[in-house]
């Protein structure tokens, strides 16, 4: 199953599915829309996706987690996320799903910086993901190059896991701390990313300030759960 | 010293009156009543009877009472908003899980409905 979750994509959705359905046909395609106030459901449904509908909004990880817990339940082996916005192109999702099924890991992550593919980005960006790779090489055993990446592949063990605990805010990087807490693991496949097709990014300086430090704790708190001492399911 | 105990006497006492007048109308449940009205019954009664205070202040080896008094209140209240800290997380997780359930069943009912 391909995964899109959206928050007032009415601009790019559209395209996006097209694009995945001409590169992965008779693939299902699930946009779940974390209560847009814009027509990202219409648009969605007319491009001839499946709508999973929020009743209200939960952010980023509470809208990727509701995905994989339907897809989890509908009984699917691979789930593969692509982002509403256009950033990251379907031409990729054959790799990644190569990659998931013929590897073994349970979580294949689309990066910009595996292999040095030329990928730039901007310099606070490109700060930011150096201090998540000092601080996950030793949690994860090796070097994630794009942490920060929301393309991604999971297979069922891992969907299994998401089912129940998935960070909220911020998921990328957090969900890898989760994985490694089953000792399970993640492949890179070198891709390319686009500007969004639509919209604005909500991302300001003052947001990746708080994102370096919210996602830093969150790795840290992650990193102090232990599954047989947890309170709650 | 007298005079800040006299204040903590009347903002407990206020604090009191709100929580309980919410209490009456719905505003606050009463389970969640309890911490703060507990966190004002013991600031009434170290304003009305400060003896324990000064021992406190000697204790940690305070010149000046009200500092401990300060510190009190400060522990106090700590106590409290980390409990609903608690309580707020709990209910934020049962809400987004009961969320993605009522749109997952919303999902497979819609499924149902097309195919019949």
């Amino acid at each position: 199953m391909i995964l899109i979750p959206a928050f007032n994509e009415e601009g790019a959705i559209g395209e996006v599915i097209h694009e995945v359905h001409q590169v992965m046909p008779h693939v299902p395609v699930l946009v779940v829309d974390d209560a847009s106030r814009d027509d990202t459901v219409g648009r969605a449904k007319s491009a001839g996706s499946d709508v999973l509908r929020l009743p209200h909004h939960l952010g980023l990880g509470g809208c990727v987690q509701a995905g994989y817990k339907l897809a989890y339940e509908l009984g699917y082996d691979y789930v593969i996320r692509v982002d509403g916005d256009g950033q990251h192109d379907p031409k990729y999702i054959p790799a990644l799903l190569d990659v998931l099924q013929k590897s073994g890991a349970h979580m294949v992550i689309g990066s910009r910086f595996y292999q040095n593919n030329g990928e730039h980005t901007s310099a606070v960006r490109h700060i930011g993901i150096w201090v998540f790779r000092f601080v996950l090489r030793p949690i994860l055993g090796k070097t994630v190059h794009d942490p920060t990446s929301g393309f991604v592949g999971v297979n069922r063990e891992a969907l299994q896991v998401f089912t129940g605990s998935f960070p909220l805010e911020y998921p990328e990087i957090e969900a890898l701390v989760v994985l490694q807490r089953k000792r399970f693991r993640f492949e890179e496949v070198p891709v390319r990313m686009r500007k969004r097709k639509a919209g604005r990014s909500s991302i300001t300086a003052i947001k990746s300030l708080y994102y370096i430090i919210h996602v830093l704790l969150g790795v840290f708190v992650n990193i102090l759960k232990f599954e047989g001492r947890r309170r709650k399911k | 010293m007298d005079r800040l105990l006299n204040v903590m006497t009347v903002l407990s006492l206020l604090l009191m009156a709100a929580v309980l007048f919410s209490v009456r109308r719905s505003h606050i449940r009463v389970e969640y009543s309890v911490s703060w009205i507990g966190a004002a019954f013991i600031l009434l009664l170290l304003s009305l009877a400060p003896g324990p205070l000064k021992w406190l202040a000697s204790q940690l080896g305070l010149t000046d009472p009200p500092l401990a008094l300060l510190i009190l209140v400060l522990c106090v209240f700590l106590v409290v908003i980390y409990r609903l800290s608690v309580v707020i997380s709990d209910l934020k997780d049962a809400n987004i899980a009961m969320a993605q359930r009522l749109a997952i069943v919303e999902f497979e009912l819609q499924n149902v409905n097309e195919k019949q």
